[in-house]
């Protein structure tokens, strides 16, 4: 589903990624993990397109296409979802009105009919149950005075909403209560099927202990160091990046 | 609303304006140029009574003594004021007794601009006045209103009909002399609106007036006139429409408002005259005096305008809160592309005591436009208790258009408390790559943020205009993005 | 077409008639100005409130009465640093005297950093003429303001400030500027600063009234603030009910220099100030804030303009006043940001407190913005204490007259928080204590130090 082979990027004229390797293959859950400073967010805002960072060296093929070719909007409508660390209030756009155009673009680029309104309304009632969100969040204006909580919550309500190929959730569980942690881990793994694929960006092994990775990868100064099974991440948990600093530096 | 909002998405496609044909139908014009033979002329074939004529001609001998304001932030080129036509009316001049006798290509237009005069066919719940080239040509729904005993009809006819009333308050909000451009339309104006709604009514349905201007190298000049009766309500609507035109036309429009004891009037404005082509061509100029008088105690005067149009706005709809406890609102989205010019606001006079005021004005420049805020909040000597909060956004969208905040607060009472914030900004790179990750491209995402920018205007709308004013807010800015 | 009031035609007939007097060895570079300068003010005349800018302050009327006006001497005789004091506690000064507009030799004795000329406007123009080419009347708008061009046309003496590149003053420049004499005078008092690249410095007028005597004071300051320089400005405004001052202060901002300039009106008569600063070199940025307290039937009004030219620079402006008795307050705050001046910072806050029912305030605070990657945004603010602060105050016992100055002195306090040196707004802070306890009234000859004078002398 997801290739990235070789990918350089830099902010600013500084180097942050620096070689990265990836495949990820439909129905896996793939958890990037390491310490801060590592590149770890800087790699999701580079896939899907966000202009501040250049990409100087690599390639990224998503579905057989060259995903770094694309504008952003069209990286979402052929199912590319992140969820973002920092969700960006608008003020005065309801959610309703939001996930509403968004839907209907992604249904015009695969040329399907819009929804009609009684049949969009079904299916965010439907959503909001799977996913177990509140029902007044979609009433209020995009992120606009939600808790840190909520705004997470409703980044895991769009993507069950959009219902992408493959999902990247960037530090979707830092600053979360247990409880918020639980409804977002529900939400993701309820939405796991054979012909998509998760990217799990975090920083603590805890959201691991809910939403049982594949793989397990550790990016350190830009580069994947490390790549191993479900059992690294409580290792890391354990011994913290020390040692993987100690041993990538030597 | 949902599904409303999805249309307006959709019509997006629109790119031109959309008004712009122009009809032809046999005209009645006097020549060009102004002198008080014109004015006299224009009484006459009106058939005014003699207070009439004096009214106008005091109002052109101040107007003589009068120079054209330069204070607002416009550049506006000279305009000769002989090299226009004061007086054009279409020649079947329609009774009103029946629809069929409206001349078939003025229906024809209306129905173009999807203002249907057929009562029939109407909108739920609107009566219509409207008004081509300064002359009303069919008022609706005037049986139903006139069983509640509210007048609704042209200005022209209010004089014949109610030369009473109208000569107790017509210049009593905005007097002839008042500024140049208001004394130029007392001196002038042909026709409008006459709304009056006695004690104890509230309107049952909203009331608008449809303006056209559609002859060529005519000045628009109409003249509006509200009276709210004790404890009534009303709820006022105008729009406006002209045809595309190389050559730029005046329109300089004057409407009062008078509320008496407990009377709440709303008086709202979709404001849609050709603004002129992508290169700043034509278009009209907008030189409008709009003024209220809370007369009485506890009266309320409402204004919200949407302002898209016309290549020169300048305008401050205002209220002038004297009775006790009087209330003045301003809603204003005022949105500049391409090289328009704006310069709109309002003045809150606070006379009073226990008056408040508030106004919202959210402004949009985008191309090489000017657009600029500019309000007065006055609390006199004897207005105890005033209360003020005036929040004045600007968003820009491009690096060629300017966008100015001009208030002024003048504070003779120290009970008053006076609050005036502003904000410039533009719509953040972040908000956009947030709609651009979840498949909104770059020129949807501005729609939908200014939309939301503006909501807390649009919501004072009655319902059928708020889409309106969304779908020419979502055309003006076409083509200004990326 | 702008009218001549009768006035203005007298001071145009006054200056034709003493030419010779005014331009006798003065500087040709400060001469050649007077022309254009005539030109401009016989356009633009002493402005009313028919000019926008001017809409809140007509100056026509008080420029109607007969004033003196003295173009060789001071009028002052005695030896004026030897009898008047305007000390700021414990802090170290080089302190310099004007009386009525004119420059008193003779200072305090701390030695300047080597380059540094601190001095008579009239004679150091003559000897640094390079100086004078390159900023006299090139940052203050002569031909657009009839203040500034009334200015300079009379121009004569006033300081002169110039700090090399790369010199540090590091104690405070004081310019005790005093009025005095038994006739109604008028002055017209230009100064000049240059802070050149990398310099350091902090300079301090004192504006002071000796005498019962009207004064009408119309002063112009330039300021060149060059590259990654800083200047401190501070202005204390004491004088007495009869003063009208004028006050035109225009900076002008280099890249990465630093401004802070504080305008504290303590007590006047009718105070205009016109602070102009240009933000014309990228990451420059400037903090101007003021404070006024005025009662009785005083006037002032703050006039500022702050010009973002080019990109990156950020400016911060607070400015707040309290009106008593039937004072009138005015403050205009126009912050212009030209096209392309991209990522421009910009805030405005101007708040004011009402005190009684005859006090007045206009205040009109102006974004003018002709770029679009910008922060821009102003409040301003009418109204009185808050009544829950002042019940909950009182419901812990302190006095009702007590919490009012508490209250006054906290709304207050914000401005004099920006004082950048802690022996100034030790200083200020009490004054404006004794201000609202209304014990300055009395007036102690001087607001700064509040010494009284042994031989009596003390401003009225």
């Amino acid at each position: 589903m997801l290739k990235i082979k070789d990918l350089h990027a830099k902010i600013d004229g500084k180097e942050i990624l620096r070689g990265i390797n990836l495949e990820v293959k439909a129905g896996e859950i793939h958890a990037i993990m390491g310490p801060n400073g590592s590149g770890k967010s800087t790699l999701a805002a580079v896939l899907t397109g966000n202009e501040a960072f250049e990409v100087n060296e690599g390639a990224v093929e998503f579905n057989g296409q060259d995903l770094l070719d694309m504008a952003p909007e069209d990286r979402a409508r052929e199912g590319l979802f992140l969820s973002f660390q920092y969700p960006v209030e608008i003020p005065g756009v309801s959610m309703t009105n939001f996930m509403r155009t968004a839907l209907n673009e992604q249904k015009k680029h695969k040329g399907e009919d819009p929804l009609s309104a009684s049949d969009f309304l079904k299916l965010m009632r439907d959503r909001k149950k799977l996913v177990d969100i509140d029902s007044d969040l979609t009433n209020r204006s995009v992120n606009e005075g939600f808790s840190g909580g909520e705004k997470k919550k409703n980044e895991i309500f769009q993507m069950a909403m959009l219902d992408p190929k493959l999902a990247i959730l960037d530090e979707t569980d830092s600053g979360l209560d247990i409880d918020a942690l639980r409804i977002v881990a529900n939400g993701v793994n309820k939405l796991k099927r054979s012909d998509n694929a998760t990217i799990l960006i975090t920083h603590y092994q805890r959201l691991l202990d809910y939403i049982e990775p594949d793989y397990v990868h550790v990016l350190y100064k830009g580069r994947i160091v490390k790549s191993a099974g479900k059992e690294l991440a409580r290792e890391l948990e354990e011994k913290g990046y020390d040692w993987i600093k100690k041993e990538f530096e030597e | 609303m949902a599904t409303e909002q999805d249309k307006l998405l959709e019509e997006v496609t629109n790119r031109e304006y959309q008004y712009g044909f122009h009809t032809d139908i046999e005209m009645d014009m006097l020549p060009k140029g102004l002198d008080e033979e014109v004015i006299k002329e224009i009484s006459r074939r009106k058939k005014e009574p003699e207070f009439m004529l004096e009214f106008r001609l005091e109002a052109y001998r101040n107007w003589l003594k009068m120079e054209s304001p330069d204070w607002a932030h416009l550049k506006i080129p000279p305009i000769d004021f002989q090299d226009m036509i004061y007086y054009a009316a279409p020649k079947k001049k329609p009774q009103l007794e029946s629809m069929d006798e409206v001349d078939p290509e003025l229906r024809a237009t209306f129905d173009k601009l999807g203002i249907p005069l057929d009562e029939q066919k109407v909108l739920a719940g609107v009566a219509v006045d409207a008004i081509i080239d300064s002359v009303s040509v069919k008022t609706t729904f005037r049986e139903t209103l006139a069983e509640k005993g509210i007048i609704f009809c042209s200005i022209s006819e209010a004089i014949q009909e109610y030369p009473d009333l109208v000569k107790k308050h017509l210049g009593s909000v905005v007097p002839p002399g008042d500024n140049f451009f208001a004394a130029l339309n007392s001196a002038v104006f042909s026709d409008g609106s006459f709304v009056f709604i006695p004690k104890g009514v509230r309107c049952p349905m909203e009331l608008s007036s449809y303006f056209r201007i559609n002859a060529m190298n005519t000045g628009q000049f109409e003249r509006t006139l509200i009276v709210a009766e004790d404890d009534s309500y009303v709820s006022y609507l105008e729009g406006c429409t002209a045809p595309m035109r190389d050559e730029n036309q005046l329109h300089a429009a004057v409407v009062e408002i008078v509320a008496l004891d407990r009377a709440e009037v709303k008086y709202s404005t979709v404001q849609n005259w050709y603004p002129g082509d992508k290169n700043g061509k034509g278009g009209i100029f907008n030189f409008v005096t709009k003024r209220g008088i809370c007369k009485g105690d506890y009266s309320k005067i409402s204004w919200t305008q949407v302002e898209t149009g016309s290549a020169i706005t300048w305008k401050y709809p205002s209220c002038v809160l004297m009775g006790d406890h009087t209330v003045g609102e301003f809603y204003s989205v005022a949105l500049t592309n391409n090289y328009q010019q704006a310069d709109t606001g309002t003045k809150m006079i606070h006379l009073g005591k226990n008056t408040r005021s508030l106004i919202v004005s959210k402004g949009i420049s985008a191309g090489f436009s000017q657009n600029s805020y500019r309000g007065l909040v006055k609390v006199s000597k004897r207005a105890e208790n005033a209360r003020n909060f005036s929040q004045c956004d600007s968003l820009l969208l491009g690096d060629k258009c300017g966008a100015h905040t001009f208030p002024y607060l003048e504070i003779n009472n120290n009970s008053a408390k006076v609050e005036h914030e502003a904000t410039t900004s533009k719509i953040g790179e972040d908000q956009i790559f947030y709609c651009n990750q979840r498949g909104i491209d770059t020129e949807n995402a501005v729609g939908l943020i200014v939309n939301g920018y503006v909501k807390e205007v649009i919501n004072q709308l009655p319902m059928e205009f708020a889409v309106e004013a969304q779908k020419l807010l979502q055309i003006s800015l076409e083509g200004s993005v990326g | 077409m702008v009218k001549i009031a009768e006035q203005d035609t007298s001071l145009l007939n006054l200056f034709n008639e003493s030419r010779n007097l005014i331009e006798k060895d003065a500087s040709p570079l400060v001469n050649q100005w007077r022309t254009k300068a005539e030109e401009a003010f016989r356009q633009l005349g002493i402005p009313s409130n028919k000019v926008e800018a001017y809409k809140y302050t007509n100056l026509q009327p008080w420029f109607k009465a007969q004033y003196a006006y003295s173009f060789s001497e001071n009028g002052y005789q005695g030896k004026i640093d030897e009898i008047f004091k305007c000390d700021v506690e414990s802090m170290e000064s080089h302190t310099v005297f004007m009386v009525n507009g004119k420059f008193i030799p003779g200072s305090n004795g701390n030695v300047l950093p080597q380059g540094v000329v601190i001095g008579s406007f009239f004679e150091l123009a003559k000897k640094h003429s390079h100086i004078v080419e390159k900023y006299y009347s090139k940052i203050a708008p002569v031909t657009e303001d009839g203040m500034v061009a009334l200015n300079t046309m009379y121009a004569t003496d006033g300081i002169f400030i110039h700090v090399p590149a790369g010199k540090v003053v590091e104690k405070p420049i004081q310019i005790v500027n005093i009025l005095t004499g038994e006739k109604d005078l008028m002055v017209n008092q230009r100064n000049l600063i240059v802070i050149e690249e990398n310099a350091q410095a902090r300079v301090l007028f004192c504006d002071h009234t000796l005498t019962q005597s009207r004064f009408v004071i119309n002063s112009v300051t330039e300021a060149q603030i060059d590259g990654t320089s800083n200047l401190d400005f501070y202005n204390i405004q004491n004088q007495h009910n009869g003063t009208i001052q004028v006050g035109g202060y225009y900076f002008n901002q280099e890249k990465q220099s630093v401004l802070n300039a504080n305008y504290f009106t303590l007590h006047t008569g009718i105070a205009r100030n016109n602070i102009f600063a240009r933000l014309g070199g990228e990451h420059a940025e400037n903090h101007i804030s003021g404070l006024y307290l005025i009662d009785k039937n005083q006037h002032v009004d703050n006039f500022s303009y702050i010009n973002h030219a080019v990109p990156d620079c950020e400016s911060n402006e607070l400015f707040k006043g309290v009106m008593d008795d039937a004072s009138t307050g005015a403050f205009t705050g126009r912050i212009l940001v030209a096209k392309d001046a991209q990522r421009t910072n910009a805030y405005q806050s101007n708040n004011n407190l009402l005190l009684t029912e005859n006090a007045k305030m206009n205040t009109r605070p102006q974004l003018e913005i002709y770029a679009d990657d910008v922060k821009c945004s102003h409040g301003a603010t009418v109204g009185q204490l808050d009544d829950n602060a002042l019940f909950y105050l009182r419901a812990r016992g302190i006095s009702k007259e007590e919490a009012n100055i508490l209250l006054r002195f906290a709304f207050a306090y914000e401005v004099i928080e920006k004082i950048q040196m802690p022996e100034l707004k030790e200083q200020i802070r009490e004054l404006v204590e004794k201000r609202f306890r209304g014990e300055l009234d009395k007036c102690d000859s001087c607001v700064v130090c509040g010494q009284v004078d042994k031989r009596g002398l003390s401003c009225v």
